[in-house]
């Protein structure tokens, strides 16, 4: 009954957040406001978190890959393929739920806590229109972005320490990374990091805009909101991989 | 006027505001007192609907506020202006930001009108060149009083204060009650002020709600609230040893 109850009033919260905005342009304001919080905020965490793992990836494949009869140019095709297929879609999006949502649900939270959110109710304003609906559609538009720019740095990554360290030639690893290319890979990668998006971006504002009581429960509804979309994101990748690769 | 018919609220099981039933009147300021957890401010937020009551009506100018649709209630909440207990400014937005926001939201005035009205407001509350600081730069004070500012930015026709003048000192707090009562006269407003401020219920009040143990336990003018015998009002109106000492020099 529990989740028959979160599910019901999240959709109703979706529902109004869905509402249309009462003035546009300031609509469009708050949407490049949240893009640049949510998003460009995002860029450093995104760019430092990629490279590394494509450094990672390159140098455990290389060494995986000793046996002669597997060519070199397979740590490219690795590198690539875990970056576009699992690991810039899911992992970096995980990570984004972890920052993201936790700055959503305590915003929301506070403005919940300390009457900012009756105050917008109180001026006709469709809070939840005025609050959560800016953040999903920011988020929905910018992680998309956010995952291609991983993606590719994680390949820029691993090769740069690759041909640094010797484990890989320039010449291979580039090989590799454009051996067998499947641009669909790219495609079904960004229609994840959309929903991921949707689901970091909602979620949170979810826990946060229901959050009662006083400081204690903000920071309650910020890790609720950022468990919650942790295992929804995993839950999706899984359904979406099924649905969309096999 | 803003008509409330038997207005019954609980939580948890407690009845927090039971059968309270009254008419605020059009251009006058109407008062509200009681002790602290009395049902002051839930009464106040079930007539707004931040928390709909169990039961009751609730009639503004005669359109029953909870029978309305989405639409309906949208409409009345614009002629309201409220002012938080607790103040509940927009903690990312400048003090000019939150005053111009409902204009920004609401009206059409282009933003050079907006901050004109925007200024206006601040100065009747005494608020001069705070424009650029955010609220977490304010005293206590003066963030009730950007609030005033705020909810009085769109000439509101019905003006509810939950407690404007706590946290204010006696000079800015006459400021503030001179304020709000000229606004429901100049502009005919339905005001309803909350306050525990014996002065401001002397000074201004033209119709007088005494909540008790949520009940509406005593209503009058202030003229009559000097001379009820009721028990529980004496108590609350004469706790000070000032207002006791007003009381035996009266006799
Ligand atoms: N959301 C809520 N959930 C549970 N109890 C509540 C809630 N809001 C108010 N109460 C209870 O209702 C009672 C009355 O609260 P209210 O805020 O209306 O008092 P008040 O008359 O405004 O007091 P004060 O003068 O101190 O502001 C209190 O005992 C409070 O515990
Ligand atoms: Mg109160």
């Amino acid at each position: 009954m529990n989740i028959f109850y979160h599910l019901g009033r999240y959709f109703l919260l979706m529902k109004r957040a869905f509402g249309k905005p009462e003035k546009m342009a300031i609509f469009r304001d708050r949407i490049f406001e949240e893009i640049y919080n949510l998003g460009i905020g995002s860029l450093g965490i995104v760019a430092i978190i990629s490279i590394f793992i494509g450094a990672v990836i390159t140098i455990q494949s290389a060494f995986s890959f000793e046996n002669p009869l597997i060519p070199l140019y397979s740590v490219g095709v690795a590198v690539r393929d875990s970056m576009i297929l699992e690991f810039s879609p899911a992992i970096v999006s995980l990570i984004l739920a972890g920052k993201i949502g936790s700055s959503i649900a305590s915003e929301i939270g506070t403005m919940k806590v300390s009457e900012q959110v009756d105050a917008l109710e109180i001026m006709g304003i469709n809070s939840a229109g005025y609050l959560i609906l800016p953040k999903i559609v920011a988020a929905v538009l910018f992680n998309p972005i956010l995952i291609i720019f991983s993606m590719f740095l994680g390949i820029l990554g691993g090769y740069i320490f690759g041909v640094l360290t010797g484990v890989v030639s320039d010449y291979e690893y580039v090989f590799g990374i454009t051996y067998q290319f499947k641009p669909y890979n790219v495609t079904y990668a960004l229609i994840k990091a959309a929903v991921f998006a949707f689901i970091m971006a909602s979620v949170p504002a979810y826990h946060g805009y229901y959050t009662r009581g006083g400081a204690l429960e903000v920071g309650r509804s910020s890790t609720k909101g950022v468990v919650y979309s942790a295992i929804l994101i995993l839950t999706f990748d899984l359904i979406l991989t099924q649905m969309l690769l096999a | 006027m803003i008509e409330i018919k038997k207005i019954s609220k609980s939580f948890n099981g407690r009845k927090i505001v039971s059968d309270i039933s009254f008419s605020f009147e059009t251009g006058k300021t109407n008062i509200i007192i009681g002790e602290s957890g009395s049902g002051k401010t839930t009464l106040i937020r079930s007539m707004v609907g931040l928390s709909e009551p169990d039961s009751g009506e609730v009639l503004f100018d005669g359109r029953s506020f909870y029978e309305l649709n989405f639409t309906g209630k949208k409409e009345i909440r614009k002629d309201i202006g409220m002012l938080f207990q607790g103040a509940a400014l927009f903690d990312s937005q400048t003090v000019e930001q939150n005053v111009m926001f409902p204009l920004s939201m609401l009206t059409n005035m282009s933003e050079s009108e907006r901050k004109d009205r925007a200024n206006f407001c601040l100065q009747r509350v005494n608020l001069d060149n705070v424009n650029k600081l955010y609220p977490s730069e304010l005293s206590g004070g003066m963030k009730k009083r950007v609030a005033i500012a705020r909810a009085i930015s769109v000439q509101p026709k019905y003006l509810f204060c939950d407690e404007p003048n706590s946290g204010l000192d006696p000079k800015t707090s006459i400021v503030i009650d001179n304020l709000i009562q000229e606004i429901t006269e100049e502009y005919n407003i339905t005001t309803i002020v909350i306050t525990h401020d014996m002065n401001s219920v002397i000074e201004m009040a033209d119709k007088i709600l005494f909540i008790y143990k949520g009940e509406n336990w005593w209503e009058g003018s202030n003229l009559d609230i000097l001379k009820t015998e009721n028990k529980e009002v004496c108590d609350f109106v004469y706790a000070t040893k000032f207002m006791k000492n007003l009381k035996s020099k009266l006799q």
